[in-house]
């Protein structure tokens, strides 16, 4: 911290100052003139929580797609068709039992099964040919979309919150003051928090297992150097089988969320698979952290994007992208 | 060399032989959304259309119907492309598309490179289609989204007194056409619009935009359909939201109201008006329902059509009464058939349909309420019917020229 100040003294300066205008905008009460010239703040703060909470799902998705890249260098295209097949699996199991805690565990270790079957059953078959391997998971995103077509038809599905999750609650933020001085807080939705709280968890947990733990540190010396890992007397088959279970247990639990607070339809899978490309490429390919950052940067310029530029919304994200791409292809968090 | 032209010969005999003993038949493309957000919408629309094979029988005289369907994702070119397959590799005759209001744009001005065809609008409710330009060949039994909407803003301003609202609305041709009709007659009758919120077609996160609903109005207006609508009600409630709501034509429609889970409960009480309302005592409205519900088991259909299904029924309708008209007759690039359609009056169950001189529905209009039944299915109620609403609305077609074409700004809030 204090080495990147005593580095980039101009650059710590504009994140200083950023960081406070951000904090002002959030915690203080804005005088009219502000309001009349970006509207008023209970839309800025919902637009701010809900580009959070959006990028709280995104990670979940992104994290075991550049999880799996990291590690085995496979560009996992059929990463969005995990996605739909957990949302239907928790969506089958919430509309069967009822209990949606359930139907995250069960779809976790079906879409984890499945993970593991792809990579014992295909990617092992191919191993080192990158190219062939991103081909078949093309093959088998086009095939698993039909099959779940074919099996769940072209119905949305919503998985139902539970009862103590719907409606909103207040949070200690003041958005206004009624000419009574009453202060007025901010309604959010308790749904929305919760799912992102424990994509937080799951991020804190799988950044811990990854730097503190024997596993990780074989994952992560995988990542490095797979071959000397492999000489070194690691079965390195078995972590492969592991990280893919893994990675694909994460999307399975993200089609969960997405189909609470979003729907499950077809063509669902192609736009989280692009969202998950997206983000991988901002944060950089590989990295966890990276990850993190791009759901943020992502789901940030969504929501505030469809506010407060709602015609040009779609094309900021993929500006993001290619400027990304222009200044820093390797990512912003890429290690090499 | 000789044995090779016998082989050849008997081979051409027996092709011969084989087309003369093979019924005619007559080959009609059919367009739905059986893809992306408006996937249930296409799905029901192919109900309704099945219903009317069932009701009226395939056989034109001698001529057997056959029909392809093709699907689309209510893109334009989308549309487009499954037109042009059906016509160039199914060699189709007679085409029953599109759904989508966009898609009618792009298929009607298709429509022109092929003239000696014709095109029915399936259920496409885009004003610009038959009213700028209009296509020769181009023929639409249902109304346009403007005049769906008529009945809406004045009941809303003198029964239910609201005086301000704000509208939502998918950002495409059939949503502003909606808003289009219901923003002349609420500000007509002295209303005030203060807010068009426009989010693109498939848009899942509406969190953002239900924040920024303004609170200072009596209703909000939703002009969303299929995945969008499912999607805003179910985000709306997480959001603890409790305004007014009015609806349009494809919001209070049965693809909403029996989605699964209770979102949808938002709606009850609901305002809307539509080209069809699902508890209508008039016997062939019931008729067609019962024909409906008889069609397919409870679990693939809705409890009720939808308003796609009445239109694809409608059309299908117009299609084959028309062709039995002229006995079938496509001679002449088909101008017998489309002279017939172009003159024909429907008894269809939403109303009496007769087409204008731009080869659009006047017909008759529905202002409803949505209901619970008591058994926790919606339903969208009468309130008021209105016969006879043109493409005009009523206003004089100079002073409606001069309105503009329905867009995100257009009509002004005023009295024309």
């Amino acid at each position: 911290m204090t080495r990147f100040v005593e580095r980039h003294p101009a650059w710590a300066l504009i994140v200083i100052i950023a960081v406070a205008v951000a904090l002002w905008l959030i915690f203080a009460v804005w005088p009219p003139a502000l309001e009349e010239t970006i509207g008023r703040k209970r839309v800025f703060l919902n637009a701010l929580f809900n580009g959070i909470t959006l990028g709280g799902l995104y990670f979940l998705v992104a994290s075991g797609f550049t999880l799996i890249f990291g590690l085995m260098r496979n560009v996992n295209l059929a990463h969005g068709s995990l996605y739909l097949f957990g949302g239907y699996v928790g969506y089958a199991i919430s509309a069967s039992t009822g209990s949606w805690i359930l139907s995250f565990i069960v779809a976790f270790f079906m879409t984890a099964l499945v993970g593991v079957l792809l990579q014992v059953l295909v990617f092992r078959r191919m191993e080192g040919q990158d190219l062939r391997q991103t081909m078949v998971t093309i093959g088998l995103s086009i095939v698993f979309a039909d099959l779940m077509l074919w099996a769940c038809g072209g119905d949305f599905y919503q998985i139902q919150t539970p009862n103590w999750l719907i409606g909103p609650i207040e949070l200690p933020l003041i958005t206004a003051v009624k000419s009574s001085g009453e202060p007025v807080y901010l309604r959010y939705p308790l749904v929305r928090l919760v799912i992102f709280l424990a994509s937080v968890i799951i991020g804190i947990a799988m950044w811990l297992a990854l730097n503190r733990t024997r596993i990780g540190m074989i994952i992560r010396a995988g990542v490095d150097d797979r071959d000397i890992l492999a000489a070194t007397g690691v079965r390195i088959q078995i972590v492969f089988v592991l990280v893919f279970a893994l990675g694909a247990g994460l999307a399975g639990i993200a089609g969960v969320v997405g189909g609470t607070f979003q729907s499950l339809s077809p063509g669902e899978d192609i736009r989280f698979l692009l969202a998950s490309l997206v983000v991988v490429i901002v944060g950089g390919m590989g990295s966890i952290p990276g990850a993190a950052l791009g759901a943020l940067i992502i789901g940030l310029a969504e929501q505030l994007g469809s506010v407060y530029i709602p015609t040009y919304a779609i094309v900021v994200t993929f500006l993001i992208m290619v400027l990304v791409l222009a200044l820093r292809p390797q990512g912003l968090l890429a290690r090499r | 060399m000789s044995k090779c032209s016998m082989g050849l010969l008997a081979l051409s005999s027996l092709f011969l032989s084989g087309a003369a003993i093979a019924q005619e038949k007559i080959k009609v493309g059919v367009t739905a959304t059986l893809e992306g957000t408006y996937t249930v919408l296409g799905e029901d629309g192919i109900r309704g259309f099945q219903t009317a094979l069932n009701v009226l029988g395939k056989k034109v005289g001698d001529k057997e119907l056959e029909f392809v369907i093709a699907s689309t994702d209510a893109t334009p070119d989308s549309a487009v492309r499954a037109v042009r397959k059906l016509i160039e590799q199914d060699k189709v005759q007679i085409l029953l598309s599109p759904l989508s209001g966009d898609e009618g744009i792009a298929v009607k001005n298709f429509a022109k490179t092929h003239p000696e065809l014709t095109f029915i609008n399936a259920a496409s409710g885009a004003q610009e289609t038959t009213y700028v330009d209009p296509a020769p060949n181009f023929f639409r039994y249902n109304m346009d989204g403007a005049q769906w909407q008529v009945g809406l803003g004045k009941y809303a301003y003198e029964e239910k007194k609201y005086r301000k609202i704000a509208t939502v609305g998918e950002d495409y041709s059939f949503i502003y056409t909606q808003v289009f009709g219901l923003v002349l007659e609420f500000c007509g009758a002295g209303g005030q619009v203060t807010n068009r919120q426009w989010v693109p077609l498939g848009t899942k996160d509406f969190a953002s935009v239900i924040a920024a609903l303004p609170d200072d109005v009596d209703a909000i207006y939703l002009g969303l359909g299929g995945a969008d609508a499912v999607n805003f009600l179910n985000q709306y409630q997480q959001a603890g939201g409790k305004a007014h709501l009015m609806g349009g034509s494809i919001m209070i429609d049965q693809t909403i109201l029996s989605s699964k889970g209770n979102a949808k409960n938002a709606l009850v009480g609901t305002l809307a008006a539509s080209g069809q309302a699902d508890t209508w005592e008039d016997p062939s409205w019931q008729k067609f329902v019962k024909n409906y519900q008889d069609a397919f088991p409870p679990n693939k259909r809705f409890p009720s059509p939808s308003l796609l299904a009445t239109n694809y029924y409608d059309s299908t309708m117009a299609l084959i009464l028309a062709l039995r008209q002229v006995n079938g007759d496509l001679s002449n690039n088909q101008a017998k058939y489309k002279e017939a359609l172009a003159k024909i009056e429907l008894d269809a169950p939403n109303g009496k349909i007769k087409l204008d001189s731009n080869r659009q529905a006047i017909g008759t209009n529905f202002v409803t309420e949505v209901v619970d039944d008591g058994k926790g299915a919606l339903f969208s109620k009468v309130v008021k019917v209105i016969p006879n609403v043109n493409q005009t609305l009523g206003y004089d077609p100079a002073v409606f020229a001069k309105i503009g074409l329905p867009s995100r700004t257009v009509p002004e809030c005023k009295k024309y």
